[in-house]
């Protein structure tokens, strides 16, 4: 093992603190990764584009003492939704295949104003539409754990990075499961911060009122330190939260002893099965052994079933894909053809068939299909039925999870129902790729800060994920009860197959 | 199948939609200069260019200037309020959605007074006022392509929509430049035609009675007027259109069977122009855009507003008939800006006589205030300029013709009225001894007037005044001088 490969190993702040002390240079740790990605992205497909020119000469600042920060020389990468100055940023959309932003995503300019080293851009579901990465335009990502298999989406490219050693942690973005489940399919530590913790300006928007950027790493203390970094008001952001970021390492080391975890009635019906359930009652056992209290708490509208034919169904779903596609059918009518981005070459009658050609040849099929969804939801004599009822129901799943929350500090639940699929599985069944994100969705509807991770493998090997879901603003509970699991459990920083077949 | 109708009574029935670009100092939802007439695309940023990731940030100006027309208008400022998206394609809106106000508007249901030229006013209900971006502009004179200015992309863009309560040419005009007035009062608009700072929509159409019925034509929309003249001829082409339209078919062209239509105007002929109907109607899928939280108008947010209002233009006029005793068409003229009205009741304020310094004001000042296009306020006089004129002249100190002149001086070069009337020699003389040399003067160097004088020929006594005030140079009292003639000439 070269001493190279050593510091791939490691994890942010470990390599944070390494480069910090001297032991290692940001030259070394950025070479390092950068020869990871020469030796195996080719087999998992996880970035877009690599910044190698740039993140060398940031590197060389670090070491000549130029950039200076908690996070100095440690290389990240970023999901291709956020804009970059440097670069482009695709959405892995047609549309966007050669837009270089003008701008920097507030979240990534925090990262790289505390010195870490934006590595890259990383392959997503176009627009952060799927729980596969499939629906990218630009390549097909592998997970980490069995390249016959889908790293889960949207932030696909994201988890499978930090699963294969690519980048020391990632940034990803969730609007309905789509940090959590790759996290959980990839066996790392996901957080979908609280709406609002995380400035979006910058991130390009899905569903405005559910997206939230957050940290994609290796353990808990490594989600703890990026989130740290990246969330606090921002006033490009009017929807972005006043209140002071507090220091998430505080309550890391207090484990589970008197944490009252509450397990929802409704996310433990017959359609948690096999697998996962086997390692969410293995969780539980290790979180009681810990100390930890149990309580039955009750989330009547989130409330997931299992038909005969072994069809899952949930409000939440339902209610999320028309609030999702209704904005989203808005967000993305910029993208016409006019000012930036794909423009038909075809010649055009008027304007109205520029747009037109302009969308279809550069949209991908999900993409059309939710903009569709989102522009019938919206329209006249439809709006009570489907968006208004949307809104109620929304509401109504807030305020189970807060009743929910008087009698405990935290939620534990699946994140997703199975570990990772095999690709093309659910390509042919947009329904079935919904209800991958079955268990994420309510969170993203409450405001809910959510985070998964790794909870153990399937009898297969592969990971599954344990999900923690915390009232609003609750984020130090969520890092205390995960790391306390980690210690508990000792799941934590597990190393996927590609890693272990190279090294 | 026509037919003859005997007409009782036409009765138009017109409801006005009147957007006024507000004169914040940058954009509704970004921070760019809010300036008209710059080079295209030099006041845009990634959000009024709609770059993706891109978020709107609300201008908390502009709000309160919408706030302050609709408490002005008497309307209900509610607590909440929200911002939603108006969702059409056009290449002037570069998100494709418009941000507005869908069924939460600023404030709603007001009621604005407008004179008529009776003297009466007449109440015109407000429905509502709502705040909205404005879109940019297309350029279609350039070679071979069509152009997209976004300077005005995002410029805050108040709509304020009247019930149909008027009834005629002279009500619409007086509803829509009484508003002008309103809104340049207020301070949140220079309501600049020109500029493009204020656009109407007038919706048109008529109740006829006839044969004991009354029939109700088809509402017409007329979009996008940009000029107080091309809705003067817009509203009454419209009357006289729809009356020979319905006379042609009194039982087809009807609300009930022909609904509301969409007209364009013509500036080139005056006349209202026939729109095609899209296939469909448009369905604008409005929903609360999700970037943007409600808006909270608490109690001590209204409060501080309103107590920012002040007098408003028609109870200011009426004030100044009653108080000041001044004639209608001065008191209008005194309150076609807040300023100007301002600048009068603090030189009253200081102990000048109203009507010396009205008519100070409505004299050269108002000429000079016309050919500068500008108001008399902006003309620079200071209210103790003013009350100093005003207060000379009441003390005989100097005559009005001589005062004009300080008083232009005074605008002029600025300084003080009296120094002004010492130094160019116009101070009154009132004093017998100096009057005296002048009346002699008078007398002497025309004998012939003297004695037609004498033999009471007035018109003569008058000229033999002229012969006096130009030796004074203006500067005799006209009373004392006459007084000191008369004398003289043994009258
Ligand atoms: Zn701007």
């Amino acid at each position: 093992m070269s001493a190279a490969s050593d510091l791939t190993i490691l994890t942010a702040a470990e390599l944070a603190k390494a480069i910090a002390t001297g032991e290692a240079s940001a030259t070394a740790a950025i070479e390092a990764y950068l020869a990871a990605i020469d030796a195996r992205d080719g087999a998992i497909g996880a970035y877009n584009e690599v910044f190698a020119d740039r993140a060398r000469a940031r590197a060389t600042s670090v070491d000549a003492g130029e950039i200076t920060g908690p996070l100095a020389g440690v290389p990240i990468a970023v999901k291709d939704n956020m804009c970059t100055t440097y670069g482009r940023t695709t959405c892995a959309s047609t549309y966007l295949a050669t837009f270089e932003a003008p701008y920097d995503c507030t979240a990534v300019a925090n990262l790289e104003a505390a010195g870490a080293v934006v590595l890259g851009k990383t392959n997503m579901d176009e627009f952060a539409m799927g729980s596969s990465t499939e629906n990218s335009s630009t390549r097909m990502t592998r997970n980490p754990w069995d390249t016959d298999r889908v790293p889960g989406g949207s932030s696909g490219g994201s988890a499978a990075a930090v699963a294969a050693h690519l980048c020391a942690a990632a940034l990803g973005s969730d609007t309905g499961g789509s940090i959590r489940q790759p996290a959980a399919l990839c066996g790392i530590v996901g957080l979908k911060p609280t709406y609002g913790r995380v400035s979006r300006y910058g991130l390009v928007a899905f569903g405005s009122s559910l997206d939230q950027i957050g940290p994609m790493t290796r353990d808990v203390a490594d989600a703890a330190l990026l989130t740290r970094i990246i969330a606090g008001h921002d006033d490009r952001d009017a929807t972005s939260l006043s209140e002071d970021v507090p220091d998430y390492a505080a309550d890391l080391a207090s484990g589970a002893a008197g944490l009252r975890i509450g397990l929802p009635t409704e996310f433990y019906t017959d359609a948690l099965g096999g697998e996962v359930r086997s390692v969410i009652d293995q969780a539980i056992e290790t979180y009681r052994a810990a100390g930890a209290e149990t309580v039955e708490v009750s989330l009547p509208h989130s409330r997931i079933d299992i038909d005969a034919d072994g069809k899952l169904s949930s409000f939440a779903v339902a209610a999320y894909y028309i609030i999702c596609t209704a904005e989203c059918s808005s967000n993305l009518a910029r993208f016409d053809g006019v000012h930036y981005g794909h423009r038909t070459e075809e010649k055009v009658e008027d304007i109205i068939e520029l747009y037109s050609r302009s969308r279809a040849e550069s949209l991908g099929e999900e993409v059309k299909r939710r903009i569709m969804l989102g522009n019938y939801a919206l329209s006249s004599g439809y709006y009570d039925a489907y968006y208004n009822k949307a809104l109620k129901v929304r509401r109504l799943i807030a305020n189970d999870f807060a009743a929910a929350f008087k009698h405990c500090d935290v939620i534990l639940c699946a994140t997703t129902p199975t570990p990772a699929f095999r690709i093309g599985e659910k390509t042919d069944d947009p329904l079935e790729m919904y209800l991958a994100d079955i268990y994420t969705n309510s969170l993203n509807l409450a405001g809910l800060p959510g985070m998964s991770l790794p909870g153990g493998l399937s009898s297969d090997g592969l990971p599954v994920g344990i999900q923690l879901i915390g009232p609003v603003l609750g984020e130090p509970t969520l890092f205390r009860a995960g790391r306390a699991f980690e210690a508990a459990s000792g799941t934590s920083r597990l190393t996927s197959p590609v890693i272990e077949g190279q090294s | 199948m026509t037919r003859t109708t005997n007409i009782s009574k036409v009765t138009p029935v017109v409801g006005l939609e009147i957007h006024v670009e507000l004169a914040t100092q940058t954009k509704m939802f970004c921070r760019c200069i809010n300036q008209f007439g710059d080079e295209p695309n030099t006041h845009v940023c990634p959000v009024c260019m709609a770059m993706p990731g891109s978020l709107p940030v609300m201008n908390r100006q502009a709000v309160a200037f919408s706030i302050k027309v609709g408490l002005a208008l008497g309307c209900t400022v509610p607590e909440y309020t929200k911002w939603d998206r108006k969702n059409y394609y056009y290449p002037d809106l570069p998100k494709n959605y418009q941000i507005s106000q869908y069924d939460l508007p600023l404030a709603a249901h007001g009621v604005f007074e407008i004179p008529l030229e009776s003297g009466e006013t007449k109440a015109i209900r407000v429905l509502r006022a709502h705040l909205e971006e404005d879109a940019g502009k297309n350029i279609h004179d350039l070679p071979g392509c069509t152009g997209v200015d976004l300077n005005r992309a995002g410029v805050p863009l108040l709509e304020i929509v009247s019930e149909p309560d008027m009834n005629s040419v002279e009500e619409v005009l007086g509803y829509a430049r009484s508003m002008q007035r309103l809104v340049r009062w207020l301070g949140v608009s220079e309501a600049n035609m020109q500029m493009g700072h204020m656009r109407f929509e007038p919706n048109i159409n008529l109740h006829i009675e006839a044969g004991g019925q009354t029939y109700k034509t088809p509402i017409v929309e007329v979009k996008n007027l940009n000029s107080f003249r091309a809705l003067e001829r817009a509203v009454a082409y419209e009357i006289s259109r729809q009356t020979s339209e319905w006379k042609a078919d009194p039982e087809g062209f009807t609300l009930a069977k022909l609904g509301k239509q969409n007209r364009g105007y013509d500036d080139n002929t005056e006349k209202t122009v026939f729109q095609r109907e899209k296939e469909e109607a448009h369905d604008y899928r409005y929903f609360p855009d999700p970037d943007l939280p409600a808006v909270v108008v608490d109690e001590a947010w209204r409060e501080s507003i309103a107590g920012d209002i002040g007098e408003l233009p028609l109870a200011r006029r009426q004030r100044y008939m009653d108080a000041y005793r001044l004639a209608f068409q001065e008191a209008d003229a005194l309150t076609m800006d807040a300023a100007t009205g301002d600048l009068l009741d603090a030189a009253v304020a200081v102990g000048a006589e109203p009507k010396r310094c009205v008519n100070l004001l409505l004299g050269r000042a108002a000429a000079i205030a016309k050919e500068r296009d500008c108001t008399i306020a902006d003309l620079g006089i200071a209210a103790g300029q003013l009350a100093e004129l005003a207060t000379m002249l009441t003390d005989s100190n100097i005559n009005a013709t001589s005062a004009e002149t300080v008083l232009v001086a005074v605008i002029e070069d600025g300084g003080s009225p009296a120094e002004i009337a010492e130094v160019q020699g116009l101070l009154q003389v009132s004093d017998t001894g100096r009057l005296e040399v002048w009346v002699d003067e008078a007398i002497a160097e025309n004998p012939d007037a003297v004695a037609k004088a004498r033999e009471g020929d007035k018109k003569v006594l008058g000229f033999l005044m002229g012969q006096v005030m130009k030796k004074s140079r203006g500067a005799a009292n006209p009373g004392e001088a006459n007084k000191l003639l008369k004398q003289k000439l043994g009258g």
